[in-house]
């Protein structure tokens, strides 16, 4: 079966069995993507498939032939590191690191979410645009866990990265 | 008196100078890394997904593990039939009992060297000890065909009665013969007398339940036997502790297993050693060929053990004045037969306060269930929950400022031993805390401030967790012939930021940017390291490295020899800066390490050395202290709260690193909201299974639930430790809890005191 991961065309004998993420892992050998849960609870597998963050152990390998899956290692081009990893270093949003390719995916794409006009659970009006308030911003993440706890890191760089001041925390403000 | 107790008495008379170890080797100048916000070294290959953690370790051949589990807490098995599972595809072997090489029992944590979880013999008969034990381990070439096979497994078993119910266990607690070293019972006058006696009085009863540590990485292990060698790749905070236990389980020397461990996807307490390293290592010798074990998430909570549950007593009596007169704590916490982690949550009571009469108290009920285990502050978590909730309900009935309760109590001396506190600063994290939280904003009267729906409090807490610095830690230095310094030793790097101060520290110490230092760590084989515990990596670690960078410049003095600038002078008359050597006199005469190895014609210098004994703990007493500040919202409709502010001022010594320093107090913060609001091993007292095995059904604070955390200290360095440092991996889950209850109450009236604090609990 032929898969595009990170721009490459692949071809694997996949086990119809499988997900996505043990294709990933045990048989590509990119191993950037996570196993936290293995049941769609952490984030930590989180990949893009056509720009769409999913979580890879819930996903079938076979289902994916033939779509652009992305996975942490396609994010650099080439030594330069994306901006949203550059700031997860800056405003240290990991401790352990594990958590962390799962958040930048899913961070990626929830950017690209965001500006499509998709509404959140605490999106204020469903009609208007939504903006990367800190709300919108934590909820949007709250399928990523960290056990670390460097939640408020990981919110500061996506803020840095895809918003303005979106970190800034509404609740002090008053 | 124990040995520790004579030692501790003499100790407090002698003069620290005459003390070995209790000075602190003083740094040669000033270079700017120690105390700068350096990112850390690894990140690089952990936002690229290049850092390997142990299930992603390839080898050649690999045959892939997966475990069947007992159904029944307590019994022998039955019947165990593995025909259809060996018969399955791709499947190599089951291992089970009846095949399984003979394997001594590994020692546990505080037997002899060991550092098992337990020491219960692994797969070695058809006894079952607890629900979720590993009976059967199929090996196959895929996981996918390990994993369908391990299904095929059918077992029966003859159960027999288990203790499994706590309120049943509790009836036959004992106490246990110490608590770390310390006595399960500490009396000091008749405290029980002098609280019923006082005139203002609170005498109450907390629960805390079982958790998890709930790493996200799960643990595993990928290993391979090398002749007689085992190569065991793991997930641990203890190297070279796994080494040697391993080592003894299967007859060998401790240099006969290695253990790496270069990346650990976070511990808390839980990468230790458990029954899944030393199966995957039966394994591979069955087997002949290396074999990975990865816990799913659900074999986590079946084999590695969580924080056991408690219930306790607070006792406070004071006089008019709000001075205590009595201080009780006692409680009762489960265990098992083979295990020794008593959950120390009297300690907090041991050097909090300055009361009158004390009487401290603790209680294990045996239970047949997976051993439990230290998590983040064992014992100091819930035990600051329980005693920090009572001051606030003591100082209310006071009519008292909890914070000013806690200064009329503050100690001038450790209150149950005597010793002096190596360093106390605790009224001014409370002081600088209550400034920047906005504390005087706060209304002593509870349901006083309300916005729409939700209903608005303030509460604090003190954190507390203790100093310590483990003995045994050695480290390596090589400098080459470029002047870049190799440090080693095995150290473990789960998310502490261990090789980013250690580098910094190394650096300023050898007078080296910090490009030009490489520390290598997370290897059985490097020189000797301390586990990653009781917060004592960073001081036991920067304790070596000291003595070892010591060495090192002294080692270099004797090789620059007459013809250097720094030629006549004594280490101790010098300073390392600009890659070099200086005389501290006369700054110019400088030499670098390269221009002294290349005219000795060498090509590099190695010193090994060992950081000298940890006496200052015997000396004084030390401890970390904080300030937790905490707003919450709790909505009058739903009972749901929401955590709106916190934070957390610290008094910790001197802060190495601000930015991992910061993260680190973050994580143990937010670790303490889900103690407070969400989390909870269930335990089903009639199977003895956990029925919440998995982070769908074991709630962790995720992003929503965590509001921008304010982190201060007062950077006072304790001049008793290395670089006035001390470990702050823990404190921060400390006093969590109850700054949220004390906030709570003051949003609703309400006290509550059985944790999780779930919004059934305020309708
Ligand atoms: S591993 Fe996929 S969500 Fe946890
Ligand atoms: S950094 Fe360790 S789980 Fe997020």
């Amino acid at each position: 079966m032929r898969f595009t991961v990170n721009g490459r065309s692949i071809d694997e004998e996949v086990d119809l069995r499988i997900s996505l993420l043990d294709l990933l892992r045990d048989q590509v050998g990119l191993t950037g993507t996570k196993k936290g849960c293995n049941q769609g609870a952490c984030g930590a597998c989180t990949v893009l498939v056509d720009g769409e963050r999913i979580n890879a152990c819930l996903a079938l390998a076979v289902q994916y032939q033939d779509r652009s899956i992305v996975t942490v290692e396609g994010l650099a081009d080439g030594d330069t590191l994306h901006p949203l990893q550059k700031a997860f270093i800056a405003h240290d949003g990991f401790q352990c690191g594990y958590c962390t390719p799962g958040q930048i995916c899913s961070a990626i794409a929830m950017a690209d979410e965001l500006s499509r006009g998709m509404p959140s659970a605490v999106t204020p009006d469903l009609t208007g645009i939504a903006i990367l308030s800190h709300d919108e911003l934590r909820e949007r993440m709250s399928g990523n866990l960290c056990r670390c706890g460097a939640h408020n890191g990981i919110v500061a760089a996506i803020a840095e990265t895809f918003g303005t001041g979106a970190a800034a925390p509404e609740e002090v403000a008053a | 008196m124990s040995i520790m107790d004579i030692a501790r008495t003499a100790l407090r008379h002698v003069p620290d100078a005459l003390v070995p170890g209790a000075k602190p080797s003083p740094m040669r100048g000033q270079h700017g890394q120690i105390g700068a916000p350096v990112s850390r070294l690894d990140g690089v290959l952990k936002v690229g997904g290049a850092a390997r953690f142990v299930s992603e370790v390839p080898m050649e051949e690999m045959l892939y593990a997966a475990l069947v589990h007992s159904t029944i807490a307590k019994g022998r098995i039955a019947t165990l039939d593995t025909a259809a599972a060996e018969a399955a595809p791709g499947v190599a072997l089951v291992m089970t009992h009846r095949n399984a090489p003979k394997m001594r029992a590994p020692q546990a944590f505080g037997q002899g060297s060991g550092v098992a979880g337990s020491n219960l013999p692994i797969m070695q008969d058809d006894a079952v000890h607890w629900n979720g034990e590993a009976i059967a381990l199929v090996l196959a070439d895929t996981q996918a065909q390990a994993d369908h096979a391990a299904a095929l497994v059918s077992v029966t078993y003859d159960a027999s009665p288990a203790t499994i119910d706590f309120d049943a266990a509790r009836a036959d607690a004992q106490h246990p013969k110490s608590i770390l070293g310390e006595p399960p019972v500490l009396d000091i006058g008749d405290a029980e007398k002098a609280l019923a006696a006082a005139p203002h009085k609170v005498d109450l009863r907390y629960t805390t339940p079982r958790h998890n540590h709930n790493a996200i990485e799960p643990h595993g292990a990928t290993v391979r036997w090398d002749g007689d060698t085992l190569i065991l790749h793991d997930a641990t905070q203890m190297l070279n502790g796994t080494a040697a236990t391993v080592a003894d389980v299967f007859g060998l020397k401790p240099e006969q297993v290695r253990v790496l461990s270069p990346f650990v996807g976070g511990g808390f307490g839980g990468k230790g050693l458990w029954s899944h390293q030393i199966l995957a290592a039966a394994a591979a010798k069955l087997s002949g060929r290396p074999v990975r074990l990865s816990l799913t998430r659900e074999a986590v909570y079946r084999l590695v053990g969580g924080r056991t549950l408690t219930e306790q007593r607070v006792g406070l009596g004071a006089d008019a004045d709000g001075r205590l007169t009595a201080l009780i704590h006692t409680g009762v916490t489960s265990m098992t037969s083979h295990n020794n982690c008593p959950e120390q949550f009297t300690f907090p009571a041991r050097h909090l306060y300055a009361a009158g009469s004390f009487h401290l108290e603790q209680h294990i009920a045996e239970m047949d269930m997976l051993a439990n285990t230290f998590m983040r502050a064992p014992g100091e978590s819930i035990g600051t929950f329980a005693l920090e909730c009572a001051i606030d309900e003591l100082a209310e009935r006071l009519g008292i400022d909890p914070i000013e309760l806690r200064r009329r109590n503050e100690p001038t001396e450790d209150p149950t031993s005597g010793n002096a506190f190596s360093s106390r600063h605790l009224l001014k994290a409370y002081a600088d805390g209550a400034k920047r939280f906005g504390w005087e904003r706060r209304n002593a009267t509870p349901s006083s401030r309300r916005e729409g729906e939700w209903l608005i409090g303030m509460g604090v807490a003190t954190a507390t967790y203790p100093y310590y610095r483990m003995p045994g830690a050695a480290a390596r230095i090589e400098m080459d012939a470029s002047g870049h310094a190799t440090v080693a030793i095995a150290g473990q790097e789960m998310g502490m930021g261990t090789a980013t101060v250690q580098a910094q520290h190394a650096a300023d110490r050898l007078g080296l940017p910090l490009e030009a230092v490489t520390f290598e760590y997370g290897d059985s084989a490097l020189p000797a390291g301390v586990m990653a515990g009781g917060s004592a990596q960073t001081t036991s670690i920067l304790a070596a490295v000291a003595a070892a960078s010591d060495e090192l410049i002294g080692a270099f003095v004797k090789l620059a020899g007459n013809d250097s600038p720094i030629a006549g002078r004594r280490a101790d008359e010098l300073v390392a800066r600009d890659g070099g050597l200086a005389r501290a006199d006369e700054p110019s005469a400088h030499e670098s390490y390269a221009s002294i190895l290349a005219r000795a014609g060498r090509s590099s210098l190695t010193v090994e050395t060992a950081a000298p004994k940890p006496v200052e703990t015997m000396k004084y007493s030390m401890h970390s202290y904080g300030a937790q500040f905490a707003e919450v919202g709790v909505n009058a409709v739903t009972g749901e709260v929401r955590v709106r502010r916190f934070l957390g001022s610290f008094d910790c010594g001197r802060i190495l690193n601000p930015k991992t320093a910061t993260s680190q107090f973050r994580g143990g913060i937010i670790m303490g909201i889900g103690l407070a609001l969400m989390e909870e091993t269930l335990f089903d007292p009639r199977t003895g299974r956990v029925m919440n095995p998995s982070l769908a059904e074991y709630h962790v604070p995720v992003h929503l639930d965590v509001p921008e955390i304010d982190v201060i200290w007062t950077d006072i360095p304790d001049p008793h430790t290395p670089l006035g440092a001390h470990g702050i991996g823990e404190i921060g889950i400390t006093g969590t809890a109850a700054a949220i209850a004390n906030a709570i109450h003051n949003a609703t009236g309400r006290r509550l005191r059985d944790l999780p604090m779930t919004l059934d609990k305020l309708l």
